[in-house]
């Protein structure tokens, strides 16, 4: 049971941070492909603040403020009152709303529709991109090679 | 004395309006949009988030167009939006290690694991005037190779297992914040690292450059410097856990600085850290050599009474928004204090006159 609830966990850990980082138009194009929004009411309406950043001094030392960033957040409850909550970077109002609904459903039995038809190809966009960069760095990655001296 | 005070309103009216006709510049010239602000002024953008110490493209964008290119008045525009904004929390530490590298370099390893990484940088670039750019830019594509899939590690984790470079002292205590308390002397390197890294470029760049020269003399190479993205994470209470709540682009210089060593430490190296938002290298390169030169008391070396060693005088002038504010103020009405100045300096000049022309009657 412990097991199953911390695979959850990890599983909704990573769904949050997906919707948090995802561009806007993406997930918004997939949630409104995907069906009717569900009946829901407020627990906590979208409201835009911000949450200060930290880091570390040399990386791996005493922590540090390093400045804020924009984060949208709010919070659902479903009819049959699952809650999801919602946490965006960014000033998006509909964008923390999408992601509490979507957090809400993938507690639910429409959890695999969901996935299938919201989360999976916003994972995969999300993906395609870092790997686009990544595969732009790694061309201008320095293949060092030695000259031979003539010194004999 | 009678001083208007009143009358300006319709005079700032019109000067408004001109500013909104001036900022849009020929209407026969496409306006630009904060999209394209975004997208091609980008290390503009960067600074004005570094230095507005908030993070949203989008708003550093905006802030640019409305301050007409004016960097430090885009800054002080964010700067007074960022104090509108509910403060939900502090993140946990961002994990640098874990960066997806567009750019990673070494000057004192050649070979490190990870290579050296250029990613898209001005080095190596002629500087030469590209006139293509004046007619049409195009849309210049990026050649790609295989991806680097696992994360790139620090390049002074290397050096710590020859126990030849100073380590960090680890701690978990909650750092200061300059936004919530008024900084006091002395200081602390938690809340020197965040007055650095929200302070002016120009300046950080002239004190890191005077360290160069010999006022502090403590000879920096760049170790390592990265850029890219990194994931933010912070504790949600109604969660009960922590979540990535998005994502930031970084640009982390740690400079490597030889040390002779003092009573309590053998010779070893020690470091400069620089942290800054966007990308934006040339601030966390100069961040770090000052950060350096900052912590001269803790390693225990002499205090030359450089200035760059000055934690009082370096961090009460890194801010471009209090440094603005308190420069500009001299410009606003002041005809008060100026007329009693100006009646001092009056009597000041009588009673001179008048010392001096009864001499000049005696004689």
């Amino acid at each position: 049971m412990t097991e199953l609830s911390e695979i959850n966990t990890e599983a909704r850990r990573a769904r949050m941070g997906l919707l948090a980082r995802a561009p806007e138009d993406a997930l918004m194009a997939l949630w409104q492909k995907y069906a009717t929004p569900p009946r829901f009411e407020w627990l906590r309406r979208p409201e835009i603040g911000g949450v200060m950043v930290r880091g570390r001094a040399g990386a791996t030392g005493a922590p540090f403020n390093l400045g804020e960033m924009t984060v949208t957040r709010c919070s659902v409850v479903l009819e049959d009152g699952t809650v999801g909550h919602g946490y965006v970077q960014g000033r998006s109002k509909p964008k923390s709303e999408a992601a509490a609904l979507i957090d809400a459903l993938m507690q639910t039995a429409a959890a695999d529709e969901v996935r299938a038809q919201v989360i999976a190809p916003l994972s995969e966009r999300v993906q395609a991109d870092h790997t686009r960069r990544a595969a732009k760095a790694a061309a201008t990655k320095v293949e060092f090679f030695t000259l031979v001296r003539g010194e004999d | 004395m009678y001083v208007a005070v009143k009358g300006g309103e319709k005079a700032i009216e019109n000067a408004h309006a001109w500013l909104a006709e001036e900022r849009r510049g020929a209407p026969d010239v496409a306006e630009l949009s904060v999209a394209q602000i975004r997208e091609q002024l980008s290390l503009s953008v960067n600074r004005v988030m570094a230095e507005g110490s908030l993070y949203d493209p989008d708003l550093a964008a905006l802030a640019i167009k409305q301050a007409r290119g004016d960097l430090i008045e885009a800054i002080f525009l964010i700067r007074a939006y960022r104090t509108t904004l509910p403060r939900f929390g502090y993140t946990n530490p961002v994990a640098t290690g874990n960066m997806a590298c567009d750019r990673r370099i070494s000057a004192t390893f050649k070979d490190a694991p990870g290579g050296q990484v250029l990613g898209p940088t001005f080095d190596y670039t002629h500087r030469l005037l590209n006139f293509k750019l004046a007619a049409e830019g195009g849309d210049p594509i990026a050649p790609e190779a295989a991806p680097r899939t696992e994360p790139t590690p620090h390049i002074t984790e290397f050096l710590k297992g020859e126990d030849i470079i100073q380590d960090e002292p680890t701690s978990d205590e909650t750092p200061g914040d300059l936004t919530r308390e008024p900084m006091e002397f002395p200081s602390t390197r938690p809340l020197r690292l965040q007055s650095l890294t929200r302070g002016d470029e120009g300046f950080v760049l002239g004190m890191a450059y005077s360290t160069q020269r010999g006022y502090a003399r403590n000879h920096a190479f760049v170790g390592e410097l990265r850029i890219g993205k990194v994931a933010v994470e912070m504790d949600i209470t109604e969660l009960g856990f922590a979540i990535e709540i998005g994502e930031v682009e970084l640009t982390e210089c740690e400079t490597v600085n030889q040390f002779k060593g003092s009573k309590t430490e053998p010779p070893q190296f020690t470091r400069g850290y620089g942290l800054v938002f966007g990308q934006s290298e040339r601030k966390s390169i100069a961040m770090a050599l000052v950060d350096r030169a900052l912590r001269w008391e803790e390693l225990g070396e002499d205090n030359l009474g450089a200035p760059a060693q000055d934690e009082e005088f370096v961090l009460s002038h890194a801010d471009n928004i209090q440094a603005t504010g308190f420069l500009e103020h001299i410009k606003l009405p002041h005809y008060v204090d100026f007329q009693s100045e100006l009646e001092l300096v009056r009597k000041l000049r009588r009673e001179a006159e008048e010392r001096i022309t009864p001499k000049e009657a005696a004689e």
